[in-house]
């Protein structure tokens, strides 16, 4: 009875996160073929998603799509290991946070996007500086969320583990950033939608390959099938990398409290 | 004041290490012009008009597109979370949208509005209202009940407990959200003036990049970090303020 009613609602739940999905479909198709906007403004959804097929059935799609995700990830991760890396060291050494903090905290809300033409100066237009911008974005909320995690923990936590003998590494593995995850994990989950609007900003700017550069090429050449397709491509590609995370953040604080209590993503 | 010098004494030695190495030459001067020469870049453009004819329709394009945003966004949310069919309607939209990267709506805009100042505001709007309105969601889904109740109980009607109750225990919240709007606004507004427009600051730049004109270049970069940076600033201070009457700070 109980799992049967679980099982109802988990289905309700689903079809009310479809349904207003596919609401959205429909009245696009319905509006675009209404005649009221002309098919280049808004084509058809149907024309759309053959246009999605044809590039899936000759490949370019996963290649566009590996592209992206790849320039995407590798900032991401990148920021990911370095913003932990100096959260840790600001949250435990004075001359570290002496000299980042008011880096970090001016650099924090600057649109580091600007830095664009410089960056490209410097590294050229392909992979290298791309994957630079991206870890220069995403570093930031990474950064400060390792900070405020580590000097959340708790005194006595510390004292017990240094009491017990714990070295500094041992007291960093084992202690500090167990203890800290829930907040790092937040700043990286920041950091991920972050990383991608940089990947595919970057990729429209400097041209070529992926799914910003070809949706680029599509507005350019006035194929505007080809920019709805790169929309929905990359609408799915975001929404799918970050439930990746979500999933990734229930399965690796199973252990931590907020994992029983009831979720709301 | 000493204090201040002492906790930014890292910026300046961070601006004496640059104009080092530019003035030995260290690195060549193109790829990094002396920061006294991006001064004078900075006054020259000043002088001759560009970087305020330019600025006007940024600010203009990032200040009417956040200002939208609030708008729509903040009362989005508090529906979302007061009307449930509101909320079972909207909800799986905002968060099938809400991880979307708003960089990919730049062509979608110019193909809808054109290159002016229209398609940069859609833009914009679209890409800081889905914040605001996860903020005015969250805030105002947390108010306290027994607010609510009591509310209720003196004789509110629905308008004014909204008003006097909900709006303002979702205000912290709300200003959470329009904070990160109000960033995306920046990096929106300069992302899409450098890939389509014809004036605006991200458009100056990448005119005087492609000119050679490096330490202008730099100048203008330089001035819009700092804009946003300083908008940042303001923000949160106005902000303090005005949740000055809540008993615990921001946490």
């Amino acid at each position: 009875m109980n799992t049967a009613r679980r099982l109802a609602r988990a289905a309700a739940w689903g079809a009310a996160h479809l349904g207003g999905i596919v609401a959205l479909l429909v009245a696009w198709e319905l509006f675009a073929r209404s005649g009221a906007v002309t098919m280049f403004m808004l084509p058809p959804f149907s024309a759309v998603a053959e246009r999605i097929w044809t590039d899936a059935v000759g490949g370019t799609l996963w290649i566009n799509i590996g592209l992206t995700l790849y320039r995407a990830f590798a900032g991401f991760l990148l920021a990911s290991v370095i913003g932990v890396g100096l959260g840790v060291a600001m949250a435990r050494t004075r001359l570290a946070r002496w000299f980042f903090d008011p880096i970090i905290s001016v650099g924090f809300p600057m649109p580091k996007v600007v830095f664009l033409p410089v960056i490209i100066l410097w590294l050229g237009v392909f992979d290298v500086s791309k994957v630079t911008m991206v870890t220069m974005e995403a570093i930031f909320p990474v950064v400060t969320a390792t900070v405020l995690g580590i000097e959340g923990v708790g005194h006595e936590l510390i004292w017990s583990a240094r009491n017990m003998g714990a070295k500094d590494r041992e007291l960093l593995w084992q202690v500090l950033l167990p203890a800290a995850f829930p907040q790092i994990m937040t700043g990286i989950q920041v950091a991920l939608p972050i990383a991608l609007i940089v990947a595919i900003f970057t990729e429209m700017a400097m041209g070529g390959f992926g799914l910003g550069g070809v949706m680029m090429q599509a507005s350019r050449f006035a194929d505007s099938r080809g920019v709805f397709a790169g929309i929905v491509e990359i609408a799915v590609v975001g929404y799918f990398a970050v439930l990746a995370l979500v999933v990734l953040r229930r399965r690796l604080l199973r252990w931590h409290q907020e994992a029983s209590a009831p979720s709301t993503v | 004041m000493r204090t201040a010098l002492i906790r930014y004494s890292p910026l300046l030695i961070l601006a004496i290490a640059w104009q080092l190495i530019a003035h030995f030459e260290l690195v060549s001067s193109t790829a990094l012009p002396p920061l006294t020469q991006i001064g004078g870049a900075w006054l020259e453009l000043l002088r001759s008009g560009d970087l305020l004819k330019n600025a006007a329709p940024s600010l203009y394009r990032a200040g009417a597109g956040l200002m939208l945003a609030v708008a729509v966004g903040a009362i989005l949310g508090i529906a979302m979370a007061w009307w449930r069919p509101v909320n079972v309607a909207l909800g799986p939209l905002v968060e099938a949208f809400y991880p979307m990267p708003k960089s990919a709506l730049i062509p979608v805009t110019v193909i809808w509005l054109g290159f002016g100042d229209g398609s940069k505001i859609l833009l914009i709007f679209l890409g800081c209202m889905l914040p605001v309105t996860i903020g005015a969601y969250n805030g105002a889904r947390s108010t306290e009940q027994v607010l609510v109740w009591s509310a209720r109980c003196m004789g509110a009607g629905r308008l004014r407990m909204m008003w006097d109750v909900v709006v303002p225990s979702a205000l912290p919240e709300l200003f959470n959200g329009i904070r990160t709007a109000l960033a995306l606004a920046f990096i929106l507004m300069v992302t899409s003036e450098l890939i389509v427009a014809r004036e605006g600051l991200g458009n100056l730049i990448g005119y005087l990049g492609a000119n050679g004109s490096y330490a202008a270049m730099y100048a203008v970069v330089l001035t819009v970090a700092l804009m946003g940076f300083a908008a940042d600033r303001v923000y949160q201070a106005l902000t303090q303020r005005l949740l000055a009457w809540r008993e615990t700070g921001l946490a």
